[in-house]
C-alpha cells in the first residue's frame, strides 16, 4: 500500500493528481503528475490553480526532478504542495526536502520518521536552495558583519 | 588572528564532516544488517569515496585542490597503518586511496579523517567531485590568482548540493590561475581559468565539455570572460542544463561533453545564459567580503626575506652533477626570490606511481615542517610539492629525499611517467598499467639520459576510462585485452595544457609490453637524431607528422 507521507506540510492533499495529458485538457483540475523529462513551463497559467503537483523519480538515481522541483518553487513561486513519487528512498530525503519537496510517496510503511530525521540531519548547508536555510559563507558574513558592527558601538558609546 | 595560509575549517565545516559521517555509519550498519540492498548502498558508499574493486573495497580520500598540512599528511599515513596495509596511492586527481579497506572499517577511518579537516565526499559517484587546481597555486610566479580560493568556493557551494547529488554522470571542475595551464582546465567537464580584462579586473574563462575517457574532447569556451561574483550562478545554470538534458540512456554518452557535443557550444550557450540570466544577482551572488574572507586564509606564510641566490646551492651545483640535475628537473622558480618550489617524485624504480607507505608520508610531513612551512600538495602527475622552500635548504632537502627515494630528477621527464591502477588493482581494467610504467622507467633510468631527452610525458590508462590521462600524454599507452592478451596502444602528440590542448593520435595497432618499450626507445632515438634545438619530443612530432614514428615502429617489422 502506498502512504504519503508529509513534510512540513501538516496534511498531505487527498487529490490524486491528473497525468500531464489528461490535465492540459482540463486545466481546472488542482492537481497534475509532470514526468520528470517535461519542463515546468508547460503548466503554464494553470500553475496558479495547482494545489499538488507530483513528480517522478523513476529510479532513485534519475535526478531529473530535483531540477523540477527548484525551478517550480524558486523560479515559478509555486506554494502549492510538491510530492515526490517513484523511487523515493530514506538517504535522497534530505536532498527533497532542500529542494522544496513537501510530501512523499513511499510503499514501505514505517517512513514517516525518516522524513522528520531527515530534516534535521545536517545543521549546515553550503548553499542557497528552496527551503530559506542560510548558507555558511552568509552566516559568516553576517557574523563578520554583527562583530565589525559591535565594535564600532563599543567604539562610539 | 592566526597565521593562515590554506583553508581552515571553521565549526560550520566541522559540522557538516561530523554529521555526514553518522550519516554513513548509520547507512553501513544498514547495509551490514541487510536493510539496504547492494544497489541500493552502491551510490551511497560511492559518495563518500568507497568503492568495491578486485580484492577488496577502495577508499578514495578527498584532498581538494590537492593542498595538505603537515598533520594531515601525518593522519593519512596514520590510517594507511591502521586499516590499509602500510600505504596509499596518490591520483592523477589530486586524491589519495587506501587499496585494502574493509566495509566495517569505513566509518572509523572517516572519522579519522574528520578529526584532521578531511573527507572522502563526493571522490565518487555521479555528482561535482572533488575539485582540482594547480599543484603550484600560491607559490608560482606567473599567476593571476591563486585559484585556491575559487577552488575552496567551488568545494563548499558543491558539497551535498541537493539538486546536483544524482547527475546523469561524474562532473568534475578544475580551476587555473596561471597562463602556464598546470590543471589542464579544457579536458574537464568545467575548467575555470582566472585571467583579466582589459580593465584588470579578475574573472574567469569558462570551459565546458571537455574530458578524456572513452570520447575524449577539447572543452569549448561559453564564456571569455565571467565576473567573478557570477561564478556560482554560472556554475548552478549549467549544472541545471546538464541535469536536466544531459543523456541518461547510455552510460557512455552521459558526460556532458556528449551534450554540448550533440546540441552544439551555441545552443548550450543559450541555454546556459538564459538560466544564468534567471540566475544572476540571486542569493548565489558571491559578495567581495565573502571572496576575501576566503582569499585571506590563502595568504603566503610569513616568508623570512632571503637573498635571491644562494652560495651554497650555487656551489654545490657546479660541483655534483646529481644535484645539478635534480635542480633542473624538480626545482622551480618561485615567486618570492629566495625560495623554490620542491618536486618530490613520487616514481621510484620499480614501485608503482604515486605509491608511498606510511613511513614516507610520515618523512615527507618532517620535511615540509622544516623546510616547506608545513605544506605539501599533491600534483596531478601523482607527486607531492614542497612549495615553501628556502633556496638554503635546498641541498639538506636532496638528500633527505633521496633517501626516501624521491629525488629522481624525473620531475616532466620520461620517467615522471603518470598510470592509472590498472588491472592489478581495478575492476574495469582490460590491461596492467604499472607494470609496464615499471619496465619503461627502468629502461630509461639514467638520469643523464632523461636529462638529454628533456620534457617528455609519458601517460598509461589501463582501460578506455583513461584514469592516467594517456589522451593527453606526449606519448599516450592505453591497455586493450585481445582475446585475453594484455596489448597497449601508443598514441603520440597529446598536450594537456590549455594553450595548446591536443588529443593524441593513434599510431597504430595495439603491441605487446616488450614491442611497446621497443617502440618508445626507437621514437625517442628518433627524436634525438631529428631534433632542431630547443624541441621538445613533442614539438618535433608536430613538425615531423606521424609518417616517420610509425616507419620506425611498425616499418621494419621482421
Amino acid at each position: 500500500m502506498v502512504t504519503v507521507h508529509s513534510g512540513s506540510r501538516a496534511v498531505p492533499s487527498a487529490l490524486s493528481p491528473l497525468p500531464l495529458d489528461a490535465w492540459l485538457l482540463d486545466l481546472t483540475a488542482a492537481a497534475v503528475s509532470l514526468p520528470n523529462t517535461a519542463s515546468p513551463d508547460l503548466l503554464g497559467d494553470g500553475l496558479a490553480r495547482l494545489e499538488l503537483i507530483a513528480l517522478h523519480f523513476p529510479k532513485f538515481n534519475d535526478g531529473r526532478a530535483y531540477s523540477q522541483a527548484r525551478l517550480l518553487r524558486g523560479r515559478m513561486g509555486y506554494r502549492g504542495e510538491l510530492r515526490a513519487t517513484g523511487d523515493v528512498l530514506r538517504d535522497q530525503l534530505p536532498f527533497m526536502l532542500r529542494c522544496g519537496f513537501d510530501s512523499f510517496e513511499k510503499a514501505d510503511p514505517p517512513f514517516g520518521e525518516a522524513v522528520r530525521a531527515a530534516a534535521t540531519l545536517f545543521s549546515v548547508v553550503y548553499q542557497p536552495a528552496e527551503d530559506n536555510r542560510v548558507p555558511a559563507a552568509e552566516l559568516r558574513r553576517l557574523a563578520t558583519a554583527g562583530a565589525m558592527a559591535a565594535a564600532a558601538a563599543v567604539s562610539l558609546g | 588572528m592566526p597565521d593562515s595560509y590554506f583553508y581552515r575549517y571553521d565549526a560550520h565545516d566541522r559540522a557538516l564532516v561530523a554529521e555526514r559521517v553518522a550519516q554513513f555509519r548509520d547507512q553501513v550498519a544498514r547495509r551490514l544488517s541487510g536493510d539496504l540492498t547492494e544497489e541500493q548502498f552502491k551510490p551511497l558508499r560511492l559518495t563518500n569515496g568507497l568503492y568495491l574493486q578486485l580484492h577488496a573495497y577502495m577508499l578514495r580520500v578527498a584532498i581538494p585542490y590537492g593542498t595538505l598540512t603537515s598533520g594531515q599528511l601525518r593522519a593519512l599515513a596514520g590510517i594507511a597503518r591502521r586499516f590499509d596495509r602500510g600505504y596509499g596511492h596518490f591520483t592523477t586527481r589530486q586524491n589519495l586511496q587506501f587499496n585494502w579497506i574493509r566495509l566495517e572499517d569505513a566509518p572509523d577511518i572517516l572519522e579519522a579523517l574528520a578529526a584532521v579537516d578531511m573527507h572522502a565526499m563526493q571522490t565518487s559517484g555521479n555528482c561535482i567531485r572533488n575539485v582540482t587546481a594547480d599543484h603550484f597555486a600560491g607559490a608560482a610566479g606567473d599567476e593571476v590568482e591563486d585559484p585556491r580560493i575559487w577552488a575552496e568556493i567551488v568545494r563548499q557551494w558543491s558539497t551535498l548540493h541537493p539538486e546536483f547529488s544524482f547527475l546523469p554522470r561524474k562532473f568534475k571542475i578544475a580551476v587555473t590561475g596561471s597562463p602556464r595551464d598546470r590543471a589542464a582546465v579544457r579536458v574537464h567537464d568545467i575548467g575555470l581559468r582566472l585571467h583579466r580584462d582589459p580593465a584588470g579586473a579578475v574573472g574567469f574563462e569558462v570551459i565546458v565539455g571537455g574530458g578524456l575517457g572513452r570520447t575524449p574532447m577539447i572543452g569549448k569556451t561559453l564564456r571569455d570572460f565571467l565576473p567573478r561574483e557570477d561564478l556560482l550562478a554560472y556554475l548552478e545554470a549549467t549544472l541545471r542544463v546538464y541535469n536536466r538534458y544531459g543523456r541518461r540512456d547510455n552510460l557512455y554518452k552521459a558526460r556532458i561533453k556528449i551534450l554540448v557535443h550533440e546540441i552544439g557550444a551555441e545552443r548550450m550557450r543559450g541555454e546556459v545564459d538564459a538560466e544564468f540570466h534567471a540566475l544572476r544577482g540571486t542569493a548565489l551572488r558571491l559578495p567581495d567580503e565573502v571572496i576575501d574572507a576566503i582569499a585571506r586564509q590563502f595568504a603566503a606564510p610569513a616568508l623570512a626575506a632571503r637573498p635571491a641566490r644562494s652560495e651554497d646551492v650555487e656551489r654545490l651545483r657546479a660541483r655534483d652533477r646529481a644535484f645539478a640535475r635534480w635542480l633542473a628537473a624538480n626545482v622551480t622558480p618561485h615567486r618570492v626570490p629566495g625560495y623554490a618550489i620542491v618536486t618530490a617524485a613520487l616514481k621510484q624504480l620499480g614501485a608503482p606511481p604515486g605509491d608511498a607507505s606510511a613511513t614516507q608520508m610520515d618523512a615527507v610531513a618532517d620535511l615540509a615542517d622544516r623546510h616547506s612551512s608545513g605544506e605539501v600538495r599533491v600534483s596531478h602527475e601523482q607527486n607531492l610539492i614542497l612549495p615553501w622552500v628556502p633556496l638554503d635548504d635546498l641541498q639538506a632537502l636532496w638528500r633527505a629525499l633521496d633517501a626516501l627515494g624521491f629525488a629522481d630528477p624525473v620531475a616532466g621527464r620520461i620517467g615522471d611517467i603518470v598510470a592509472c591502477p590498472g588491472l592489478d588493482y581495478c575492476a574495469l581494467a582490460n590491461a596492467r598499467s604499472i607494470p609496464l610504467a615499471q619496465r619503461l622507467s627502468l629502461r630509461f633510468g639514467d638520469a643523464a639520459r632523461q636529462q638529454e631527452i628533456g620534457e617528455l610525458k609519458v601517460r598509461i590508462s589501463g582501460c578506455i576510462n583513461a584514469c592516467g590521462h594517456h589522451h593527453v600524454g606526449h606519448i599516450g599507452i592505453l591497455g586493450v585485452d585481445r582475446n585475453g592478451t594484455e596489448l597497449y596502444q601508443i598514441s603520440l602528440g597529446g598536450d594537456p595544457e590549455a594553450g595548446s590542448t591536443a588529443i593524441g593520435e593513434i599510431l597504430g595497432p595495439a603491441l605487446t609490453e616488450e614491442r611497446t618499450i621497443e617502440a618508445i626507445e626507437a621514437m625517442v632515438d628518433l627524436y634525438l637524431a631529428t631534433r632542431v634545438a630547443g624541441e621538445r619530443f613533442v614539438d618535433t612530432y608536430r613538425r615531423l607528422g606521424a609518417d616517420p614514428y610509425k616507419e620506425k615502429v611498425y616499418g621494419h617489422r621482421a
